[in-house]
């Protein structure tokens, strides 16, 4: 499945079903189990349709009424107020440690102890902060 | 009423991004090679099918992700209830997928298909990870062979990468 077109079609899957959503709806809508079954569906679909490696079935589903969504996508924001000055890096800052959705998250992982659910491919065991 | 705007060209507003940034371009994969191609041997609903995603799930009492390339996965239970997935990620607006973490890892929704008798049966074990990783060499060598020894271990028929 993807969201991304321009970058599936770099990478170059042998199959890939595109659904036309912003980026984190990748198979779907929040609580709409009817269109997420027809979706995945329809993605699962393409293992039968699809002849060629490397095609693409675009599936037929609208985010919205209209596409202005995609305007604003990744859009750098005005440039500040000096001439030449660049953006604001307003990005996720990325740390490396755990970021948990919630605290008690947290907490149940370090009431679980060890995790044999979870699997480090680096020889070193990973610190758990 | 029909789409009016092409699909978002992620490559072409992430060279934008870092352009006003002031950042060099980011170092997409550009596959050179033809992709590998395996025929469907059998009807879905005879299948056995797996599950990767990259939306950053973890179950409750598993350890979350962390965003400086963080190449672990997660063996997250498919008859486990939803609601003890968990969501983190640095590089999508994750209010949706931890509402509903189907719209991102469809577990739910895999097992009304395999209900509803499309598909054969859901493997057991789905696996997740976080997309965000910078280095194409860790993803390559090692966490996609990785995944794919699982999914070959699981011995199902056909996989659904669902990424974001």
């Amino acid at each position: 499945m993807t969201s991304a077109l321009s970058i599936t079609r770099a990478a170059n899957p042998p199959r890939a079903a595109f659904l036309d959503f912003p980026l984190g709806h990748t198979v779907g809508k929040p609580h709409q189990r009817e269109l997420n079954r027809s979706i995945v569906r329809d993605g699962l679909r393409a293992f039968e349709t699809l002849r060629a490696p490397g095609d693409v079935v675009m599936l037929p589903y609208e985010w919205a009424d209209d596409d202005a969504w995609k305007d604003s996508v990744m859009r750098p924001r005005p440039a500040g107020s000096q001439p030449g000055s660049k953006q604001r890096d307003d990005r996720v800052e990325r740390h490396a440690v755990p970021q948990y959705q919630t605290d008690a998250d947290r907490a149940a992982a370090d009431a679980a102890g060890a995790c044999p659910t979870c699997v480090w491919l680096d020889e070193r065991p990973n610190e758990r902060t | 009423m029909p789409s009016t705007r092409p699909p978002v060209d992620y490559i072409e507003r992430t060279r934008a991004q870092y352009d006003a940034l002031g950042y060099p371009p980011y170092q997409w994969v550009h596959s050179t090679t033809p992709p590998p191609w395996a025929e469907l041997e059998k009807p879905l609903a005879e299948c056995r099918v797996g599950l990767i995603g990259s939306g950053g799930i973890y179950q409750v009492g598993q350890v979350a992700f962390h965003y400086k390339d963080d190449f672990s996965f997660r063996i997250v239970d498919t008859r486990a209830p939803t609601s003890q997935l968990r969501a983190t990620h640095f590089a999508y607006d994750l209010t949706d997928a931890r509402s509903d973490p189907n719209v991102v890892f469809p577990v739910d929704t895999l097992n009304d298909l395999v209900a509803e008798r499309f598909i054969g049966e859901l493997a057991e074990h789905a696996y997740a990870f976080m997309g965000g990783i910078y280095s194409t060499r860790k993803v390559r060598d090692t966490l996609a062979p990785a995944l794919a020894e699982r999914a070959i271990r699981d011995e199902v028929d056909v996989v659904l990468l669902v990424p974001v």
